[in-house]
């Protein structure tokens, strides 16, 4: 579809009507976009961490508190120590406010992060009441009464005084704010957020510190809701608790959902949505019903509801469809730009991999029962076995997903038997899985982008400025040629998820060989494929192997795996039966008892 | 603090914690068996309460309206499949979906030759729950069954979502003002200098009570082992032929029940608002998820310990009582995840 509505000429727009909006409107639409603007930072923090990431916060507005409170008490207060008068102005308490509200999620963070799934919600209800009461309960806070007398920001000797000029202020941050989280998202610290909901597994084999990505997003969007905090203490002039309870916080969440929480815009769709509504709502309501009362979160509840039943994406990608998609302003360049320095290729014949009698339980399941196995560089070997004989569990091992209950795995000489699949993953082992684990939204070139991960450097304060672009335009551009090479070169900017099962598989090659592995574990790489893409395919491991790199693989394809591999290990029911090479292992016995039955 | 505080603090902490007790076993009733993490748990309490305090005050309930509303709700969304199925199940889906709620409203205006008012004790609070607990299926039927799939995180946000639109209702329903119940006993006891009130003998009794007909319920009934399959395995009790959309309004049915009874049973002691639900519910909350959300025994003893834990922080610092209780869910929370190890499934 080719429209006139493409996404520069429409962000134009939207900003030169900002920029004049405050000469025609009248005060009270200003003050409603003032608390649009505001309620959108907070609801921008939460895509970050909902949308974006996968984890889910109700308390977000306790941290708003945190921003508002810190400001306005070290402006108020009377009685402050002498070594914080340096704080008793508004920049002071931003500073003090964003200090502290980092320093308190760092600390629920590293409490609740770790929990699974619906934990984490569950605790973000507890606290977000917590500090509403503690809010509501200290006597330097002003108690339930709260703080007045808030002095107004001043901006180079310039009051800002009339909402009319702190809508710009307002407005500036937010925009900022969403410049930065647009650029986060697109680059390499970005793709380790975005990886979060693809799964922990898979996101630690290309080496992302999960634990520590759902940190940075958790205080990002706390600094996030903070800053707007400070800004409606400075705005209102007065705290109490009230806007900062669990039921506003819920609210925020809602913006967010409603909006379309994977998108950056849809924070303001989601939040001038809500605030127009709510303010509708409160006037229309209490007339219908002929009480006073908050009775627009039965109409907010309702909403929620139909929108989770019909549309879960939100109201964003509803009103993008109309615009077509932007291609990042690196698609161009990538053929301009240089390699990255590749690892060390062990000679041929290296000893990389080696199992030694490891064993895996699970209670009274030998899955793994004295497994010995080795991989040398520049060799293919098969490991092969009827379903549920234990060759998933024993990559599990090998990739220091579980580890083993006993033996050994070494890898380039070291013991990795116990450390995480991070550090194995570094260390130059890069793997497939056998059920595709790609993120179906992101492009084919993110996906295989994700791999290079470990072959960056820099983090989210860079990627937030755009500094480290020499490096993503390296990074995309290895993703780029590892495409070309395992044939998905016409697919780059389509999405992982529109691909067939079978091409999915060699998005997950791609991914792995971006790594720059010199080991690489393929789990059922050919299932799903062509008899043409499997030819393929056996080129390209081939091709591989002539390089210097160890490949195991896991396949129940005979045909493919006879004609490949140099060595053959046969497993059933956790044990080794037979090894050798192809020919030999195919009239062995045991192995055709265990692929056909007994020969009576 | 002398022992004579002590002894009275603790009793007030054993009454309150017995109803998180009933209130945890329903929230870890329902996750088990629907994944749902279920908020609105709490609106039930007040629910029930106020509808009882309603019918004692000669009012008619808006809950009553809710009934028929969502009567009419379920009967629309439902009456394409029914109609298919024969005028049997059509017949059975209006009976108990716009003919029953007709029949209460009936009986709140006084159809049965008395007007609730002045009924006994005994069958008001009957009323009160039949007009309640179906709520629990029908809401069940209109919000969660159509998404009864989807990741527990959706479902925990509509939770949500349903429990700020019935605290909506409940305001527009009952005001903002709070109501307190007559006790079903007026008698006390002297045990030691310690005064001890008929309600609250009522209130852990009833407990117990409920606590052990679940027990049986669960141990011994076809319809209770059905529930104990789908939780431990849905698309295996699919297989066994076991519906988990019955399963589901069963759950619902029974923690409405539960959290109704609560309402009732506490609303003599302290005023019950229309928005004290939430709190409540929250705290039995903390109580199920000392149970790790699983675990039935863990979940009552955790309920109780922070029925303990609250009747003595109000003592030292009432100012900090909530406080305190919501952030003992965090060193909780810490203790769940160091001795849980959380494999991700997969897919």
């Amino acid at each position: 579809m080719r429209s006139l509505l493409a996404p520069g000429p429409i962000l134009g727009v939207f900003l030169v009507l900002l920029v004049l909006g405050p000469q025609f409107l009248p005060e009270f639409h200003i003050t409603l976009l003032n608390y649009i603007g505001l309620y959108a930072l907070v609801a921008l923090g939460l895509v970050l961490l909902t949308g974006v990431g996968g984890l889910t916060s109700f308390g977000q507005a306790a941290f708003v508190g945190l921003g508002a409170y810190a400001t306005a008490w070290l402006t108020t207060a009377t009685n402050l120590p002498a070594w914080m008068g340096l704080l008793a102005n508004p920049w002071g308490g931003l500073v003090a406010g964003m200090v502290v509200t980092a320093l308190v999620a760092l600390l629920l963070g590293l409490l609740t992060l770790r929990l699974s799934g619906h934990y984490l919600p569950l605790g973000t209800i507890a606290w977000g009441i917590s500090l509403y009461f503690l809010f509501g309960n200290l006597e330097f806070l002003g108690g339930h009464t709260g703080i007045s007398g808030i002095p107004s920001l001043s901006l180079a000797g310039f009051e800002l005084r009339d909402g009319r000029h702190y809508y710009y202020l307002i407005w500036l941050v937010l925009l900022m704010a969403v410049w930065l989280t647009r650029n986060l998202l697109d680059s390499r610290a970005g793709r380790s957020i975005r990886a979060l909901k693809g799964g922990v597994v898979m996101a630690e084999a290309m080496g992302v510190d999960t634990g520590r990505a759902k940190l940075v997003i958790f205080v990002l969007a706390a600094l996030f809701a903070c800053l707007s905090g400070w800004l409606y203490a400075h705005l209102q002039r007065f705290v109490n608790p009230t806007p900062f309870g669990l039921h506003i916080g819920i609210e925020y969440l809602f913006m967010a959902v409603i909006g379309g929480a994977a998108h950056v815009w849809g924070a303001l769709v989601g939040a001038a949505v809500i605030t127009i509504l709510k303010q509708w709502l409160q006037d229309l309501l209490p007339q219908l019903f002929g009480a006073t009362g908050n009775f627009e979160v039965i109409a907010f509840g309702l909403l929620m509801i139909v929108v989770l039943h019909r549309a879960r994406d939100g109201l964003w990608p509803w009103l993008a469809r109309w615009v077509p998609e932007q291609k990042s302003a690196l698609a161009g360049r990538l053929r301009e730009a240089e390699p990255l320095p590749r690892r060390a290729v062990p000679s041929g014949g290296t000893r990389l991999l080696e199992v030694k009698d490891a064993v895996k339980q699970f209670g009274g399941l030998l899955a793994n029962d004295r497994m010995n196995l080795a991989v040398s560089a520049g060799e293919i070997l098969a490991l092969i076995g009827p379903n549920g004989a234990g060759k998933s569990t024993l990559f599990n091992l090998i990739t220091g997903v579980d580890p083993p209950t006993s033996g050994e795995v070494h890898f380039l000489g070291e013991a990795v038997a116990g450390l995480n699949s991070r550090t194995i993953a570094r260390m130059g082992m890069s793997r497939t899985f056998q059920h595709v684990r790609l993120l179906a939204g992101m492009t084919v070139l993110e996906n295989v982008a994700l791999g290079a991960h470990m072959r960056g450097r820099h983090g989210v304060p860079v990627a937030m400025l755009h500094l480290e672009r020499g490096e993503e335009l390296r990074l995309l551009a290895e993703a780029a040629r590892q495409c070309e090479r395992v044939g998905l070169g016409m697919h780059l900017d389509d999405a992982a998820g529109s691909l067939p099962l079978g091409k999915q598989r060699i998005v997950e090659i791609a991914r792995a060989l971006a790594a720059d592995p010199c080991l690489l574990l393929l789990d059922e790489p050919a299932a799903g494929l062509r008899f043409l893409e499997k030819q393929a395919l056996a080129e390209l491991l081939k091709q591989l192997r002539a390089e210097g790199m160890g490949v195991l693989l896991v396949e129940h394809d005979m045909e493919f795996v006879m004609d490949l591999a140099d060595r053959v290990v046969v497993m059933e029911f956790g044990k080794k039966i037979a090894e050798g090479l192809p020919h030999e292992v195919q009239i062995d016995p045991a192995v055709i008892e265990a692929y056909l039955g007994g020969v009576e | 603090m002398d022992l004579q505080i002590a002894l009275l603090l603790g009793q007030d902490g054993i009454v309150n914690g017995a109803i998180y007790a009933l209130l945890s076993l329903a929230l870890v009733l329902v996750f088990a068996v629907t994944r749902v993490i279920f908020i609105p748990q709490g609106e039930f309490v007040a629910y029930g309460a106020l509808t009882l305090a309603s019918l004692q005050a000669g009012q008619a309930p808006g809950t009553l309206w809710l009934l028929l509303g969502l009567g009419v709700a379920v009967t629309a969304i439902d009456a394409p499949h029914a109609w298919r199925q024969g005028s049997r199940q059509l017949a059975g889906l209006v009976a108990r979906q716009l003919v029953y709620p007709l029949v209460m409203i009936g009986l709140v205006f006084g159809a049965a030759g008395a007007a609730p008012k002045d009924w006994p004790l005994l069958l008001q609070v009957l009323l009160a729950l039949a007009v309640v607990v179906p709520l629990g299926p029908q809401l069940y039927r209109v919000a969660f069954q159509p998404i009864a799939e989807a990741p527990v995180l959706i479902l925990l946000i509509v939770a949500v979502a349903l429990h700020l639109a019935l605290v909506g209702l409940g305001l527009l329903f009952f005001g903002a003002e709070g109501s307190r119940t007559p006790a079903f006993s007026e008698a006390a006891f002297e045990v030691g200098g310690l005064t001890i009130t008929g309600q609250s003998l009522w209130v852990v009794g009833a407990s117990a009570v409920l606590i052990v007909a679940l027990y049986i319920f669960f141990g011994r009934s076809l319809y209770g082992k059905a529930l104990r399959a789908t939780a431990i395995n849905r698309s295996g009790a699919r297989l066994m032929g076991i519906s988990t959309t019955l399963a589901g309004k069963l759950t619902f049915l029974l923690a409405a029940a539960i959290g109704a009874l609560s309402g009732i049973l506490i609303a003599p002691i302290t005023t019950i608002y229309y928005d004290t639900g939430f709190l409540v519910g929250l705290k039995g909350f903390v109580g199920a998820i000392i149970g790790g959300l699983v675990s039935y025994p863990v979940a009552a003893a955790g309920a109780l310990l922070v029925g303990l834990l609250e009747s003595f922080s109000s003592f030292y610092a009432s100012a900090f009582k909530e406080v305190i209780v919501f952030t003992l869910i965090i060193p909780v929370l810490v203790w769940r995840s160091l001795t849980s190890r959380h494999v991700e499934e997969e897919e």
